[in-house]
């Protein structure tokens, strides 16, 4: 056993590795390295908390099968997982943290005294504040997560689900979960800390379920804070260091993550947690405007001859290309674009795919190189002095209508100036609206070639052409 | 008089705020998914709260409610740990410069 002073300070080390493995992702390089930091940190803070603790009976047996099993089972996901599947997966250990730290309030509270917080029916008050709070939240994002998981993996429908009274519902449970926190520190009622438990269980499914697909990016990043907040909350709980520490580095990971992402969409962070975008608002003003404007549609050949004859070509990767695993094929074209010595570029608007990073990690893992993938403020200058811009699977990011037409939903949002380009080629199934149920207006430009097919036969198809 | 210790995790709670802040205002927007997932593994550091409890019994009954609880936390928590780091790195090893482009 070793003194509270010593495992402190070592919960400390443990705090500043979290800190170095964050800072190693501020470029590709140095990345690995802060992960390796990351896995020593949490190695110290497990061995420490055993030495600590100092109980070297049968129960730590136990708990080194339980870690693991955890572990192989965390190590067989972690080796399996499709990179098209990481927002599900990413929503899915969030749902982990939130419920692990649901179990060790209840642990806390059942039995206070190992944790050195007072007994049964009188726990000390501040900790009973903390640890409700982190059993609060935690119950929130893991509930919260769940749908959110649900929502990505496709079980559940994208669409956003509102129903009349429904923020009203919410304000009340919120403002019960204070109330309950109260009555629960007055009472020490056990009752009372399970019904705090099962309403913000409830809570976190009614945060997520109006929010809608395209939003899902700010939903996962916001999660990610929230699973941050509660283990900060647990941490005070266990008056331990390390995760406090951790606790606010992703608690403020998470909420700027959700910053950027709505701001990269033009929407305020209450709309969006408000909901209901992208359900059936603007299926009127798709009517009145646009009947039957002519569409240029193309072939694989065409699409071919067209980069063929290019000098430089931008690649605007989106979710589709995601859905339709198209990235291994779009490598092998690019490779074959560059063999005719065509510059090629990808730009990647904040908000592609259905978290931050996402297109980055789906183009890493077709092995391109990550210095010809460039984010939207530093590329959109260049398409204006591009032959051709190669939509693939993207579409609201590209709309122009963000930028003219100020009754549209979506104006405002930064988007890619696609249209600037000589020629633009939009691989896309059909010209079915995107997210925000709004109609392009780049398909029926002169200069748009529209590829109707599967992106990743699309893309197939043009690279036999290329030859 | 003394200072509640309350007060100085709380400093030390708002301070790794802004810290937090900072360093990840400095992540590149091409890793943040790694990010997220890092963050996922490394707030998992909640396991510590999981054995304290899980250790709590005694050699004659391991498993008492409030350790059954510590137990499933570990099994949670070791999940995202060990699938969040290396998932991480599985990430992380897939980005590559222009000059190791021929695999």
């Amino acid at each position: 056993m070793i003194s509270a002073n010593l495992s402190a300070i070592f919960y400390l080390i443990s705090g500043i590795l979290f800190i170095l493995a964050l800072r190693g992702l501020s470029s590709p390089d140095t990345s690995r390295q802060g992960n390796y930091f990351g896995i020593a940190g949490m190695i110290i803070a497990i061995v420490v908390t055993f030495f600590s603790v100092g109980n070297f009976s049968t129960s730590l047996v136990y708990v080194v099968i339980f870690l693991l099993i955890g572990g192989a089972i965390g190590a067989f996901i972690a080796f399996r997982i499709p990179m098209t599947a990481m927002p599900e997966l990413v929503a899915g250990f969030h749902s982990l943290v939130g419920l692990a730290a649901v179990f060790v309030a209840i642990a806390a509270f059942l039995n206070p005294e190992a944790f050195n917080l007072g007994v049964v029916g009188g726990i000390k008050l501040a900790s009973l504040i903390e640890m409700s709070i982190g059993a609060a939240v935690g119950a929130i994002t893991f509930s919260g997560s769940i749908i959110a998981f649900l929502k990505l993996r496709g079980i559940m429908s994208g669409s956003p689900i509102t129903f009349t009274g429904q923020h009203f519902l919410n304000l009340i449970l919120g403002i019960g979960i204070f109330v309950l926190i109260y009555y629960l520190c007055v009472s020490q009622s056990a009752n009372i800390f399970w019904s705090l438990i099962m309403i913000s269980f409830l809570v976190g499914v009614l945060l997520i379920i109006p929010i809608g697909g395209a939003d899902m990016p700010v939903v996962i990043s916001m999660l990610n804070s929230y699973s941050g907040w509660a283990a900060a909350g647990i941490g005070f709980t266990l008056e331990n260091t390390a995760l406090i520490i951790t606790g606010a580095l992703v608690g403020s990971s998470g909420a700027i993550l959700s910053y950027i992402m709505c701001k990269a969409m033009n929407r305020s962070f209450v709309s969006v947690i408000l909901g209901g975008f992208g359900a059936d608002s603007s299926s009127d003003n798709t009517k009145e405007k646009k009947d039957q404007k002519p569409v240029k549609s193309g072939n694989a050949e065409d699409a071919a001859f067209l980069m063929k004859n290019a000098s430089s070509v931008i690649i605007v990767p989106g979710y589709g290309m995601a859905v339709a695993q198209a990235q291994h094929a779009l490598r092998e074209m690019v490779d074959k674009l560059k063999k005719n010595d065509i510059k090629v570029t990808y730009a990647i608007h904040p908000v592609a795919g259905r978290m931050p990073g996402h297109m980055n990690v789906l183009l890493a893992e077709a092995n391109v190189p990550y210095d010809e993938v460039f984010e939207l403020e530093d590329i959109n200058n260049n398409f204006a002095n591009s032959d051709v811009a190669f939509v693939i699977g993207a579409n609201d990011v590209t709309n122009p209508v963000a930028k003219t037409d100020p009754k549209s939903p979506i104006f405002g949002m930064p988007v890619l100036d696609v249209e600037k380009c000589k020629s633009v080629l939009f691989v896309k199934r059909s010209l079915s609206p995107g997210y925000a149920g709004i109609d392009n207006e780049l398909f029926y430009k002169d200069n748009t070639l529209m590829l109707f097919a599967d992106a990743k036969k699309m893309t197939e198809d043009i690279v036999k052409n290329l030859d | 008089m003394e200072i509640d210790p309350f007060i100085f995790r709380l400093s030390i709670f708002i301070l790794s705020i802004f810290i937090g802040y900072y360093v990840v205002w400095s992540v590149t927007p091409s890793l943040h998914t790694p990010l997220m997932s890092v963050t996922n593994a490394i707030s998992s550091v909640i396991i510590v709260g999981a054995i304290i409890a899980a250790l709590a019994g005694s050699s004659e009954s391991v498993f008492d409610i409030s350790s059954i609880f510590g137990f499933l936390a570990i099994v949670l928590a070791a999940i995202n740990i060990f699938g969040g780091f290396l998932v991480t790195q599985r990430m992380l090893q897939m980005y590559k410069k222009k000059k190791d482009k021929k695999k």
